[in-house]
């Protein structure tokens, strides 16, 4: 009888836990707000960064900049024509269009390889390394490399050392989604196929590739917003152009470069136009990449 | 051969089929392309930082020269070495934190139907190329830098003994290393939070609840449990964004300054690797000993990111096999 007898704890115990236990949740609610204060700070800078652009860039925008081709700063003379974009629009979509024809089939056979021959093995491993790191490699060297190896044999910038360059970065973008997507398939949809007595390559080129379009046709999308921004490797390859040109073998303009040389100009009036083409390339890679995620989406 | 390789000859028989035997090697020619694109990339940079390497030796490295003036053409790399290293660094004690809290809320303390939207909204933030993230610097964040952070922290911080001369303003233009690592942060900020979010979701949410049954506060699972099960991958995640600062062009071009000076201050400007390369080698002279610095700069560069992203592929590797 006597073991049940409840006995008070001492008061200054109470107050001790009890001190303790607001303390714990007084820490628990900083945290809570300053992780709710980050993630905050992390969509401000997203809003202001679309905010300023669409200020800025819709002031500007106007057909003209859709349609003509550079001209000099008006600065002064009101009555001068003005000037655009449209050498600069033609020049990336052909860079982007090219580097992601070039790129895509060797990511797209990487992404097999890797996927479907060289699981576990040593030079699969190696593979999914260099690839990783490429994928991930300061984009600047490519453009270094491309240089040393396109630029300077032909003697000169060009809209095919550009492309290339790209090329490279569409790479290691399109063997990261194939492998993963075609990882996904289950095992039993190739075992299915193989027991029909079909060969390898039609499993992955009739069953595996359909099964993973939707997976697959994200990973180039990906591929082609990440590189119709990327300014640094054209810096070095095909340097930029003032005029529309469709000659892979000089100086192509590009949308980014375009933006760059004419933010760095300071003539307020070629920086409006910089402003608008900023709008155009966002919008764009905002835009593929939203379809290229309701895509996946639809698949998972 | 033995016991072991009795499926061989079946798989085998398969192999005959010629479009196999093409597809394979379609597939592993691939594979090879890309192996000597990596391995073309490191001996193109040092083939053409070979006559820097050779005019000035491992004191390229500590040399702070930059002078292209004909016949007496003097280059070191320490002043871009340095810029590319602090202005990464501090790009990545400005962004773990608030990536940290990112990552934090939407794995445990945001609303189910506010992650996805907020997670998308985080992602699109790394999809903005790095040329848009320079202009909205350039014309947003370096006025305000110059306007609001780098006077008020210089009139209060220089005092503070030791490291007050890192607060001290010479130049008032707003471009600064400190605006740099600025941009750099919010660049990095997605990568860094993303990886955090995934690998706080690989925790087996048995170990969240046996704590959570005990009494532990949300903060007290992630201290307690979360962040040790994780630390390694979390590690991992911050070396991939340092990885990616280290090597950003556009971005930080348009906002560091390009001084080719060691900066004595956090509001000095600066310059880096890749700043230096995109502004100097389009206008250098084909073959030129200026042209071969860049290379050489550019091959450091290489060097360092490679061993950051390895070093952050190696701790991310239980990551990436779950």
């Amino acid at each position: 009888m006597s073991t049940t007898i409840f006995e008070p704890p001492p008061r200054a115990a109470v107050r001790r836990s009890a001190a303790l236990a607001s303390r714990r949740k007084a820490v628990d609610l900083m945290v809570k707000w300053f992780c709710l204060a980050a993630t905050l700070v992390g969509l401000f800078f997203l809003a202001s960064i679309m905010a300023t652009l669409l200020w800025r860039g819709l002031a500007s925008m106007d057909w003209v900049v859709l349609t003509e081709e550079f001209r000099p700063t008006r600065y002064g003379d009101e009555t001068a024509p003005k000037g655009g974009l449209v050498h600069a629009i033609l020049g990336s979509l052909i860079q982007t269009a090219i580097g992601t024809a070039i790129g895509t089939p060797i990511g797209l056979l990487v992404g097999t390889y890797l996927s479907e021959y060289a699981r576990g093995s040593a030079f699969g491993n190696v593979l999914r390394f260099v690839s990783d790191v490429l994928l991930s490699a300061p984009s600047i060297l490519i453009g270094l490399f491309i240089y040393q190896l396109v630029v300077l044999p032909m003697g000169g910038f060009s809209g095919i050392a550009g492309a290339l360059a790209l090329a490279i970065i569409v790479i290691p973008v399109v063997v990261r989604t194939t492998e993963d997507m075609l990882q996904l398939i289950p095992n039993t949809l190739r075992e299915a196929v193989i027991g029909l007595g079909a060969p390898k390559w039609k499993m992955i080129t009739l069953v595996c590739y359909k099964a993973a379009a939707s997976g697959i046709l994200t990973g180039i999308l990906l591929a082609v917003a990440r590189i119709a921004g990327e300014t640094a490797p054209l810096l070095l390859t095909s340097f930029g152009n003032n005029v529309t040109s469709f000659d892979l073998s000089t100086a192509m303009a590009s949308l980014p470069i375009a933006i760059y040389q004419q933010a760095n100009s300071g003539f307020p009036d070629l920086i409006e136009i910089a402003w608008s083409g900023a709008l155009l390339v966002t919008l764009g890679v905002l835009a593929i990449n939203i379809i290229a995620r309701t895509l996946l989406r639809g698949r998972q | 051969m033995g016991a072991g390789a009795a499926p061989r000859p079946v798989a085998r028989r398969r192999g005959m089929d010629v479009g196999d035997l093409v597809f394979e090697w379609l597939c592993r020619g691939a594979g090879v392309i890309v192996l000597l694109l990596l391995g073309g990339i490191i001996v193109t940079l040092f083939i053409g930082a070979l006559p820097a390497f050779r005019e000035f030796g491992l004191g390229f490295l500590t040399s702070t020269q930059w002078n292209p003036v004909e016949g007496r053409e003097n280059y070191g790399g320490a002043v871009a070495i340095f810029g590319t290293v602090m202005s990464a660094v501090l790009a990545i004690c400005f962004a773990v934190p608030v990536a940290f809290g990112i990552a934090f809320f939407l794995t445990e303390l945001a609303p189910d139907w506010l992650r996805r939207p907020v997670g998308t909204a985080i992602e699109l933030l790394a999809a903005v190329p790095s040329i848009i993230y320079g202009m909205w610097g350039l014309f947003v964040v370096v006025p305000f830098v110059q306007m609001h952070i780098q006077l008020a922290l210089g009139d209060y911080l220089v005092a503070i003994p030791l490291v007050g001369f890192l607060f001290e303003s010479r130049f008032f233009a707003g471009t600064s290393l400190f605006t740099a690592a600025i941009v750099l942060a919010i660049m990095i900020l997605p990568f860094i939070a993303a990886t955090m979010r995934d690998v706080f979701l690989q925790v087996p949410p048995v170990f969240k609840e046996s704590a959570y049954g005990l009494g532990a506060t949300r903060w007290e699972v992630m201290k307690g449990v979360v962040l040790p099960y994780t630390r390694i991958s979390v590690v991992g995640g911050i070396m991939l964004g340092l990885g990616r600062a280290l090597g950003e062009t556009m971005a930080v071009t348009f906002v560091i300054g390009n001084a080719n000076r060691m900066p004595q201050s956090l509001f000095d400007p600066s310059t880096t690797i890749a700043s230096i390369v995109a502004m100097e080698f389009p206008e250098s002279l084909m073959g030129s000993m200026k042209q071969s610095a860049l290379f050489a700069l550019g091959f450091l560069l290489f060097v360092i990111s490679f061993l950051v992203l390895a070093a952050s592929r190696y701790l991310l590797r239980s990551r990436l096999k779950a």
